[in-house]
């Protein structure tokens, strides 16, 4: 069993500002600190690993995006955009909305879609173009959250290689730390489009990616149209919808330990409301890498619950048994502390929800 | 800051301040156009710039800027002893 003395951190990003709930390894109790980051609207909160600064991105209608520095956990923060832009006479960076870090460095995913890495820890940015010059960047269509670049996933041990998730235009990686990028959508379905073209090289809406532990290829994503395997690093994908309710979600998030365990959490449909199918809220769970599915509601509202979570804001721990995490945009927060057998819900009235991640300290 | 009748006061809005610790409401600069006067600024507290104006470059859409009342752009010429007046603009929800 791992020490008691290990710290248990969800940051959460929110409609108005950055909170962050802190608990101890049985994460039965948490006490929550916030709104951080002046209320702004807050797309997504990281723990930095190698340095244990907490970072925030988001944008603010008034003040533009920006990136928010907490080398304390949260007590206080700094915040900088410095070189988050694009060229003069293009349509300016609105918001930020990924973050990420890899052994490249740290990345920020911004509105309208494109990349910037940081070298100095978010204090400074610079715009990976080759992303925004791939040729099929002028067709990338926004979606219902806009032009947005919303999930970052680095290889965990080579620093060129990076998978982006941009809605709507796919899932592209690069091997050379961002100079070339080819996209990776082969298998993924894009049913906005005419029945002969539903599976085009890109263009579309993945809403949640995720690279499986382990480092054999194996990623999961949650799409406006499906949920998929590869076992190529995201060259071809499969359908792991049979078992599902719906072929709708948001978020994705892989086990820490376990390449076959994923999480989702569909919704009734794109057309239905967007909210968890019959009002009945559940965590739907493979242990087989998605060829078969259980869904976990213990301790989830079961009655007029239309709840909707976004596509970050479902997460795991890095506890044994790992704990499961996710927040819905009307605010409430649940957590499982047992790999989603049961759930209690920890926050109830937040702002609404964008994003949820986790960080584990040794005290 | 001594009184400088060539300088002109720039009020800032709270939303601004709460992000620059230690910034005064109100400012003295020398500055003979707005551009110059978010230089200045920018200069004293670094980043500031990047609050209030994009990289078109231009204002921030929610942000309006007042030269002597009237509403202005990056281009607008101040004169000394006027006033620049720094405001965020209806937004948010």
């Amino acid at each position: 069993m791992a020490s008691k003395a290990k710290k248990v951190f969800i940051l959460i990003g929110t409609r108005k500002g950055a909170f962050v709930l802190s608990g101890d390894e049985r994460r039965k109790d948490w006490s929550l600190r916030g709104p951080f980051c002046e209320t702004w609207p807050v797309s997504h909160v990281i723990a930095d690993p190698k340095t244990g600064a907490i970072l925030a991105g988001g944008g603010n209608e008034w003040f533009g995006p920006a990136v928010w520095r907490s080398d304390d956990l949260g007590e206080t923060w700094t915040h900088s955009s410095e070189g988050l832009a694009y060229p003069e006479g293009q349509d300016p960076v609105k918001a930020v909305w990924s973050l990420a870090r890899g052994p490249g460095g740290l990345y920020a995913g911004v509105e309208p879609a494109g990349l910037f890495r940081s070298d100095d820890g978010g204090r400074s940015w610079q715009h990976v173009e080759g992303l925004t010059n791939h040729p099929s960047r002028k067709e990338w269509q926004p979606g219902g959250g806009g032009l947005i670049l919303h999930h970052i996933v680095p290889h965990p041990e080579d620093a060129r290689r990076l998978w982006v998730a941009v809605s709507s235009g796919g899932v592209f990686h690069t091997a050379d730390g961002g100079e070339s990028w080819e996209p990776r959508n082969r298998g993924t379905r894009a049913d906005y489009n005419p029945e002969d073209q539903r599976y085009p090289e890109y263009g579309q809406c993945v809403h949640s990616l995720a690279l499986a532990p382990g480092a054999n290829g194996r990623m999961y994503q949650q799409n406006h149209c499906g949920m998929y395997r590869s076992d190529d690093a995201g060259k071809s994908w499969v359908s792991i919808e049979p078992g599902l309710p719906s072929t709708f979600g948001f978020p994705a998030a892989v086990h820490p330990r376990d390449p076959e365990t994923l999480y989702l959490l569909p919704l009734n449909s794109d057309i239905g409301g967007r909210y968890v199918p019959d009002g009945k809220a559940a965590v739907w769970r493979t242990r087989d890498g998605g060829k078969s599915w259980r869904d976990l509601r213990d301790g989830l509202p079961q009655e007029s619950a239309y709840l909707t979570v976004l596509r970050q804001a479902m997460a795991a721990d890095a506890l044994e048994p790992a704990g499961i995490y996710f927040g819905a945009s009307a605010g409430a927060l649940y957590a499982s502390a047992d790999e989603g057998e049961s759930w209690s819900c920890i926050a109830r009235d937040l702002p609404s929800i964008a994003s949820v991640e986790t960080l584990v300290t040794d005290g | 800051m001594d009184a400088n009748p060539g300088a002109v006061s720039v009020h800032l809005p709270r939303a601004l301040l709460v992000l620059f610790p230690g910034a005064p409401s109100r400012v003295e600069v020398e500055a003979g156009t707005v551009r110059e006067a978010i230089a200045a600024l920018d200069a004293r507290w670094p980043g500031m710039r990047d609050r209030l104006c994009d990289s078109r470059p231009a204002i921030r859409r929610h942000i309006n800027v007042f030269v002597d009342g009237a509403k202005a752009t990056l281009d607008t010429e101040l004169r000394p002893g006027g006033e620049l007046l720094v405001m965020t603009a209806i937004s948010g929800g």
